[in-house]
C-alpha cells in the first residue's frame, strides 16, 4: 500500500507498539502509522472529553542556531520571531516569495540563539533543503527529525496524567511555552501546544526513551479516572479541523497567501522585511479575490476535499477540508470562496455527487474549549 | 457470525430473501472494515436497479464508499432511521443497520449469491 513502491515505509520508534495495541497500520507521507485503535469517533471523543495520547514522531524538526538565527528566522518566516522569549513559541509559515506557503510550523525558541521549527512529516525534505538554500549569516541548520521521537498528550485531564511521570512543574508551563526537562527520567523538551484545540502537551525526546514513555502514560492514564486512550490520524484530523486549524496540502499550499489563508494574525508586516512581504502588503491595501472560510452543512450531505462550492448555481470555489466533526455532530468544512461570499450566514452550496446539497458560513473556529 | 438465513454478495452484502422481497444491508466484516459510519445514501423508493450497479453511498469518517446493489428489482423502502442514526450500521449491520428492502426482478440471480458457509471463506481469503 506504499505510495512510492521503490521505498518501505519509514517507522516510527512506537512501530511496534502501535501494532501490538491493535493500530489499524497506513501510509502517511511515507510512514507507517494507525489511523486508527477503537474507532475515530470514540478516540476523537476521548481527547475532548478527558486524554488521548498520539505519536507524532513523523513530524520534523529542524534546529537553528548561532548569532544570525533570529536575524535569518524573520527574512524566511512572516511572524516576528523577535518577540520570542526563551522558552516562547509562535505558529508562523515558511515563506515563499510570492506571500505563499512552504510550510505552516511552530517556531519554539529553545536557547538565546536556538530554535527548532516542528514542521509537517510530508514536507521535512522540502524544508530543509529551502531552509539551507537561504541559509545567510553566522548560522548552522541541523535536520534533528530523526534525533527526536515526539508525543502529544491532548485533552482536560493531560496535566494531570503526566504530572507525576517529569520533574517538571506542568502548571508553571503557560500555553505556547516550553521546558527542558525529563519526562521518566529522559531529557525531555515538553511543550504546552498541540493540534486539537484542547490543553496538552507535546514530548519530545530520544527514539530509545518512546515505548518506555509510551506505556507509562497509557498505563497511569488508562484509569476510569483519567480515561486515557491511544488515538491515530484519522481523529487527529477531526480534532484539528473542528479547531479550524490548517492542514498542509489541503488548506494552504504554496499557492495560498497567508492572507487568504485567512491566518493574517501570523503576518507581522511591521517586523522589518521578509520573503514574500511585498504581496501581502499589496494584497492588504488592495483586498483580496479569495479567503478560506468555514462552513456548515445544511442540507444532507458531507462535503469533501476537492469538492466545488457553489453559489447562484454558479461553481465560486472549492472545498479544502471537509467531515463529520464527531463532537459537534455537524458536517463541517473549510474552503476558499469569493471574499463577497465568506461573511458568516452567507447561503452557499457544495457539490456533492452532481448534487447541490446547502450549506452556511459560520463563525470559525468551529469548536473552542472551555477555559 | 454470519447470518445462516441470508445470502451474501462479494461486495459484502447481505439479501434476506421474504417471499418475493428482499432486504439489503452490509455485512459485520464490512462495517468493521469500513470504521465509523457517519452518512448512508441509499437508493430512492421506487428506483429500479440492477445487480451490480452503484446505488448508492456509505460514508464513513475517513472514506466515500460505494453501495452496489446485489440483485435486480425495484427499491420498496430505504431505512429512514439510518438518517439520524448512521452508526446502526456499526452496531447492527444484520438487523436494525437495514439499508433498504426490494422487490425482486429476478429470482434467478440468487444462485449467484453465497451462503453463510462460503461468504466466510471469501473474508478469511481476503484477510
Amino acid at each position: 500500500m506504499a505510495a512510492n513502491e521503490s521505498a518501505p515505509l519509514k517507522k516510527t520508534a512506537l512501530n511496534a507498539a502501535h501494532r501490538r495495541l491493535g493500530g489499524k497500520m497506513v501510509e502517511f507521507a511515507g510512514w507507517d502509522l494507525p489511523t486508527q485503535f477503537k474507532g475515530v469517533i470514540e478516540e476523537h471523543m476521548a481527547v475532548r472529553t478527558r486524554a488521548g495520547l498520539f505519536d507524532v514522531s513523523h513530524m520534523g524538526e529542524v534546529e537553528i542556531s548561532g548569532p544570525d538565527s533570529l536575524a535569518f528566522l524573520q527574512w524566511i518566516t512572516c511572524n516576528n520571531a523577535a518577540k520570542l522569549k526563551v522558552g516562547q513559541i509562535q505558529y508562523s509559515a515558511l515563506m515563499t516569495d510570492m506571500g505563499t506557503f512552504v510550510d505552516d510550523l511552530l517556531v519554539n525558541r529553545t536557547g538565546e540563539t536556538e530554535y527548532m521549527l516542528c514542521i509537517n512529516a510530508a514536507n521535512v525534505d522540502k524544508d530543509v533543503a529551502y531552509i539551507k538554500t537561504l541559509a545567510r549569516g553566522d548560522v548552522n541548520v541541523i535536520n534533528r527529525s530523526d534525533d527526536y521521537v515526539q508525543l502529544a498528550l491532548q485533552g482536560p485531564n493531560a496535566q494531570a496524567i503526566l504530572d507525576p511521570l517529569t520533574g517538571a512543574d506542568l502548571s508553571g508551563i503557560k500555553y505556547y511555552r516550553l521546558v527542558h526537562d525529563t519526562v521518566l527520567d529522559a531529557p525531555s523538551i515538553i511543550s504546552r501546544t498541540g493540534y486539537t484545540g484542547e490543553d496538552g502537551f507535546e514530548i519530545y525526546t530520544s527514539p530509545e526513551h518512546a515505548e518506555k514513555i509510551w506505556y507509562a502514560l497509557l498505563e497511569r492514564g488508562g484509569t476510569d479516572e483519567f480515561g486515557l486512550q491511544p488515538v491515530g490520524l484519522a481523529a487527529r484530523d477531526t480534532l484539528r479541523l473542528e479547531a479550524k486549524m490548517a492542514l498542509y496540502g489541503n488548506d494552504i499550499d504554496d499557492s495560498t497567501t497567508v492572507y487568504e489563508a485567512d491566518l493574517g494574525w501570523i503576518v507581522k508586516l511591521k517586523k522589518g522585511d521578509f520573503l514574500g512581504r511585498d504581496v501581502l502588503k499589496r494584497q492588504k491595501v488592495e483586498g483580496l479575490k479569495m479567503i478560506l472560510a468555514g462552513f456548515e452543512m445544511t442540507g444532507r450531505g458531507i462535503a469533501r476535499h476537492g469538492y466545488p462550492i457553489v453559489r447562484g448555481g454558479e461553481p465560486c470555489g472549492r472545498v479544502t477540508s471537509g467531515s463529520f466533526a464527531p463532537f459537534l455532530k455537524k458536517n463541517i468544512g473549510l474552503g476558499y470562496v469569493p471574499v463577497d461570499v465568506s461573511p458568516v450566514g452567507t447561503e452557499i452550496a457544495v457539490l456533492i455527487r452532481g448534487k447541490e446539497v446547502p450549506a452556511r458560513i459560520v463563525e470559525t473556529p468551529f469548536y473552542k474549549r472551555q477555559k | 457470525m454470519n447470518p445462516q438465513d441470508l445470502l451474501y454478495s462479494k461486495d459484502h452484502e447481505w439479501v434476506r430473501v421474504e417471499g418475493e422481497d428482499g432486504t439489503v444491508g452490509i455485512t459485520e466484516h464490512a462495517q468493521k472494515e469500513l470504521g465509523d459510519i457517519v452518512y448512508v445514501e441509499a437508493p430512492e423508493t421506487g428506483a429500479e436497479v440492477k445487480a451490480g450497479d452503484e446505488v448508492g453511498t456509505i460514508e464513513s469518517v475517513k472514506a466515500v464508499s460505494p453501495l452496489y446493489s446485489p440483485l435486480s428489482g425495484e427499491v420498496l423502502e430505504a431505512n429512514g432511521g439510518l438518517d439520524d442514526a448512521p452508526e446502526l450500521l456499526n452496531q447492527e449491520p444484520y438487523g436494525n443497520g437495514w439499508i433498504y428492502r426490494m422487490k425482486l426482478g429476478d429470482i434467478g440471480e440468487l444462485d449467484g449469491l453465497m451462503k453463510a458457509e462460503d461468504y466466510e471463506k471469501l473474508v478469511s481469503s481476503e484477510e
